[in-house]
């Protein structure tokens, strides 16, 4: 009996295998005219899973504490699922045009998996699985295009950075077991202090979950595999996979870490700042959209740590929260970028020029990411950053939200340039025409805007959050 | 529903009935029957509120509370007092006339148009600093793209420059608004509640500069005030007269409301560094305008003289100065609106704002010429209207401070009445009188139907406030009561 309840603590992990292998028999076994239902498929089962994850869910621990879920962690893979069912329909249309749907949703829900084990992770063991898991075939997605040069260059450059950053995190690990001599969190909680071996394996370990959040400095991959990956690729790296380990690193940091706060603090305050610097400065001159979208993902990164340095109840809470609108605004924007370049095969800003004439409402769309974005009311990322802004405050650190504050007014100018190229520079010779974008990517955008526009609005979602998150 | 939430409703439903309708006739329609809505909404909360007063001894009136964000105490609180009540009625009129000055523009600007009305709206009627701090920046992002896609001249560096300058303001009031929730120990955002606690000395002195920096860039407080004449020439009309008109009062009422309102011991303390910046302001203001050519420039500065003014009095900390401040938000208001409404209309013909192109337009266009005559007279203080009226009231309650610092600044101000003077007999002698400069200016047309309801309803205002400004005043110095008490 036990055997069985402890498999039904795992049913989001469960029903994601069952997609991931229907999908891959049915990949394998179609022929032609089967073919053409894929997508379909892929997507409705995939809905299936995304639904079925609202479900109420329970507390428990499966496997000797591997495994532990909540509903905290229920809600998390719920935010990834949603980020992930968005990214697959906004990659309809160009993965008709490539003619490999298979591999793809077999590798994305691959990636999605380990990251589902890395937010349920009770042990480092399991968490670093997770990681791998959900790494190695990152790199395979951002080569996905390996014809183009610059998809191959993405596809190396992430695997090359990701074994060296999981070797790093490894070697960490190694510190905290030889200092703790378990590699449970329940157990390492108690026995973890401020002495320099298990510094040293918190900051290793650390920097391992930094590379995949891309915190400066370990943020130098980020803007060349953005740019290189397929559009979808980089939607689903910039939003679900950076989802994926903050949420890994809040639930470290909280249940593990919690001793050693006072060294975490510091390390943050000044990683946050940096990050959300250097991310606003480097996105200012970026002439390409993906690679502009890169450096705000990582400015946004800082915001985040932001609410993660207090390790309050309130901080977790905005943390969530703010990754949830994140998702809604960035995958907004990277569904406009995918109709755009779907159409005309253009990245550049500039072929955004006049795009207000040609096609309002995939610019209204891209307003309201965009000043989400920006953390412009009434839109969600307002409230999101507000809330961040809030938890850092009720700390006392004022002169922080000061100085990000005055950041976000630095991003709002860069923001700005994209709004100034769609409604009032003039539309070029070669401008993008009217663009009839398929189902999948209008209702994924309808979804969220949807989001955006709602999530601020009722109060109702953060106070959920609010109810199952727990502080230090 | 409470009235109060009718003024964010009603422009939410005509921007909702933009989206859907497309036809010129419709949006104009949509446009005059909200904003004519909007103009009897007001008269009717006057009239209400007027008839409660009376009866009820609360702050507050018309008050609504719904808990919005429980575990942060965000409410959405509404409730006004005399002042708002004043102010929602000049935003209202300013939208209304507004709508005529913009006859031509398409649907996407009035939907901007109708957004920033909702946040102009929903400031004034918030009593929580998180709703107020909400509709405060809703009501800076549509100028962006208001003055960037329909503006003229160098527009886009304008309307960059003032959406980065406005938001760098708003960074500070966020950061104070947190710092007032944080440090008091309330147990809600609403003002009448963290006006019970006390800030301790010590975060007072970081957050009284703070909020009154961050209102105060709105308020063009010298030297911040740099965004305001390149954001007002750049503009289209009914924005200028939207930005000036309103847009720069919620500086004012935001530094009185929140900065002083809630830290009057910082206030007391620390008026006099703002004292001195808005002194410069006033002078340094009018003496701008007197050396520019565009008149549109002219107009810009001679707001920030008179929102320095504003600001000015407000510093002074006692009632009279106060009073003469809203009085001089109000006709700064309505002026300044009238003011914008007869450039656009004379730039919309001429195709120049340049006062050394333009001579003898009081022949050509009488109707605009005697307006603006009106409009130039009651900025330069004419008695029986409403500027004199508003600086009279200033001046004499800067005048009660009796010690030097106090009488010097409050004399240095004064002397900018003299100097606005000479700006605007000069523009007037300038365009309006003398020869045409330019002979195809001979053939152009008078005001147009729409252009005139938009000036004579402002006139009619500037001179009801200046021959009956009793009953405004009287309405205005029972608001201050309490904020006085607390200054005590």
């Amino acid at each position: 009996m036990s055997f069985f309840s402890d498999f039904l603590l795992l049913r989001q992990e469960i029903s994601l295998m069952a997609v991931f292998l229907v999908l891959f028999m049915y990949d394998i076994l179609s022929s032609g005219r089967g073919k053409a239902y894929f997508h379909l498929v892929a997507c409705a089962l995939f809905g299936l899973h995304t639904a079925l994850g609202f479900l109420p869910a329970e507390s428990g621990s499966a496997f000797g504490g591997m495994y532990v879920t909540s509903p905290l962690t229920a809600l998390m893979k719920n935010i990834l699922s949603i980020g992930t069912f968005v990214v697959l329909m906004q990659a309809s249309r160009w993965l008709r045009v490539s003619g490999k749907q298979g591999e793809f949703y077999v590798i994305i829900l691959s990636t999605l998996l380990g990251m589902n084990f890395m937010v349920s992770a009770g042990s480092f063991m399991l968490l670093y699985i997770g990681i791998e898991m959900a790494s190695l075939p990152m790199a395979c997605l951002a080569a996905f295009d390996k014809y183009k040069e610059k998809s191959a260059e993405a596809g190396v450059k992430y695997i090359l950075l990701a074994a060296l950053s999981s070797g790093i995190m490894l070697f960490g690990l190694s510190f905290l077991y030889g200092a703790t001599g378990s590699m449970y969190f329940a157990n390492m909680q108690s026995l973890i202090d401020a002495a320099p071996i298990a510094v040293l394996g918190f900051v290793l370990f650390f920097v391992g979950l930094a590379f995949k959040i891309s915190v400066v400095p370990f943020h130098l991959w980020t803007a060349d595999v953005y740019e290189g990956a397929p559009t979808s690729v980089t939607a689903y790296l910039s939003v679900v996979s950076k989802g994926a380990a903050v949420f890994a690193l809040v639930f470290t940091l909280w249940q593990v870490f919690g001793a050693i706060s006072e060294v975490w603090h510091h390390l943050l305050w000044g990683l946050s700042l940096v990050t959300i610097v250097l991310g606003n400065l480097f996105a200012i001159g970026q002439k390409d959209i993906k690679r502009f979208f890169a450096f705000s993902s990582i400015s946004q990164a800082g915001f985040i740590l932001l609410g993660v340095m207090g390790g309050t109840e309130q901080g977790m809470t905005a943390t969530v929260y703010f990754v949830l609108v994140y998702l809604f605004s960035n995958l907004a924007a990277f569904g406009v970028i995918s109709a755009v370049e779907n159409e005309s095969g253009r990245t550049d800003i500039a072929a955004y020029n006049g795009l207000f004439r040609s096609n309002p409402k995939l610019t209204f769309v891209m307003t309201l990411a965009v000043f989400s974005l920006a953390g412009i009311p009434p839109f969600a990322g307002f409230f999101s950053k507000f809330f961040i802004f809030a938890a850092a405050a009720e700390q006392g650190e004022y002169l922080l939200v000061f100085l990000a504050l005055i950041n976000t007014v630095i991003s709002l100018f860069y923001y700005l340039l994209v709004i100034r190229a769609m409604f009032i520079n003039p539309a070029e010779e070669s401008a993008v025409g009217k663009i009839r974008s398929g189902g999948y990517i209008r209702l994924s955008l309808a979804l969220c805007t949807a989001g955006i526009l709602l999530v601020g609005l009722l109060s109702g979602i953060y106070e959920y959050v609010g109810g199952i998150s727990f502080g230090i | 529903m409470n009235i109060l939430s009718a003024f964010v409703v009603v422009p939410l439903a005509m921007l909702l009935m933009l989206f859907v309708c497309r036809r010129t006739s419709q949006i104009r329609a949509i446009m005059v029957a909200g904003a004519s809505a909007l103009v009897a909404l007001a008269a009717v909360l006057a009239a209400l509120f007027v008839q409660q007063r009376a009866v009820s001894p609360d702050e507050m009136l018309f008050v609504s509370d719904l808990v919005w964000y429980k575990s942060l105490n965000i409410h959405y609180t509404v409730g006004v007092d005399g002042i708002s009540v004043l102010m929602l009625a000049l935003s209202a009129i300013i939208v209304f006339t507004g709508v005529f000055s913009s006859w031509h523009m398409p649907r996407e600007y009035f939907m901007w148009y109708c957004l920033l009305a909702i946040g102009v709206f929903g400031f004034f009627i918030s009593i929580d600093l998180f709703t107020m701090f909400l509709f405060y920046e809703v009501a800076l992002i549509p100028m962006y793209l208001l003055i960037g896609v329909w503006g003229t001249g160098r527009k886009e560096y304008s309307a960059m420059k003032l959406t980065l300058m406005l938001m760098a303001g708003s960074a500070f009031l966020l950061v104070g608004i947190l710092g007032i929730y944080f440090t008091s120990g309330a147990t809600s955002m609403s003002m009448l509640e963290l006006a019970k606690q006390h800030i301790p000395m010590l975060h007072q002195y970081w957050i009284f500069p703070a909020t009154f920096l961050g209102f105060g860039v709105l308020g063009a407080l010298f030297p911040f005030h740099t965004w305001s004449p390149d954001g007002h020439a750049s503009a289209p009309t009914a924005v200028s007269m939207l930005h000036a008109g309103v847009l720069m009062k919620l500086g004012g009422y935001g530094c009185f409301r929140v900065a002083i309102g809630l830290m009057p011991e910082a206030a007391h303390e620390l008026s006099w560094i703002f004292l001195i910046l808005t002194g410069i302001s006033v002078v340094y203001g009018a003496l701008s305008a007197v050396v520019q050519t565009d008149l549109k420039y002219i107009n810009a500065y001679s707001s920030v003289s008179h929102c320095g003014l504003v600001l000015f009095a407000i510093l002074m900390l006692n009632r009279t100065a106060m009073t003469g401040a809203v009085l001089q938000m109000l006709s700064h208001g309505l002026m300044t609106a009238l003011f914008f409404a007869l450039i656009g209309l004379i730039y919309g013909r001429t195709h120049t704002r340049d006062i050394r192109e333009m001579g003898g337009l009081m022949k050509v266009m009488p109707f605009a010429a005697v307006c603006y005559v009106i409009a130039g007279l009651a900025s330069l203080g004419l008695p029986f209207l409403s500027g004199f009226v508003a600086e009279m009231t200033v001046f004499v309650g800067a005048f009660q401070h009796t010690d030097t610092f106090h009488r010097v600044l409050t004399i240095v101000a004064t002397c900018s009445i003299v100097i606005t003077a000479v700006y605007i007999l000069r523009t007037v002698g300038k365009i309006l009188y003398g020869p045409v400069q330019d002979e195809h200016h001979l053939h152009l047309s008078d005001a147009a139907w729409y252009e005139r309801i938009s000036a004579v309803g402002l006139i009619i205002f500037i001179a009801m406030l200046g021959m009956f400004p009793y009953g405004v005043s009287e309405l205005i110095s029972q608001s201050l009561e309490p904020i006085i008490a607390r200054l005590m």
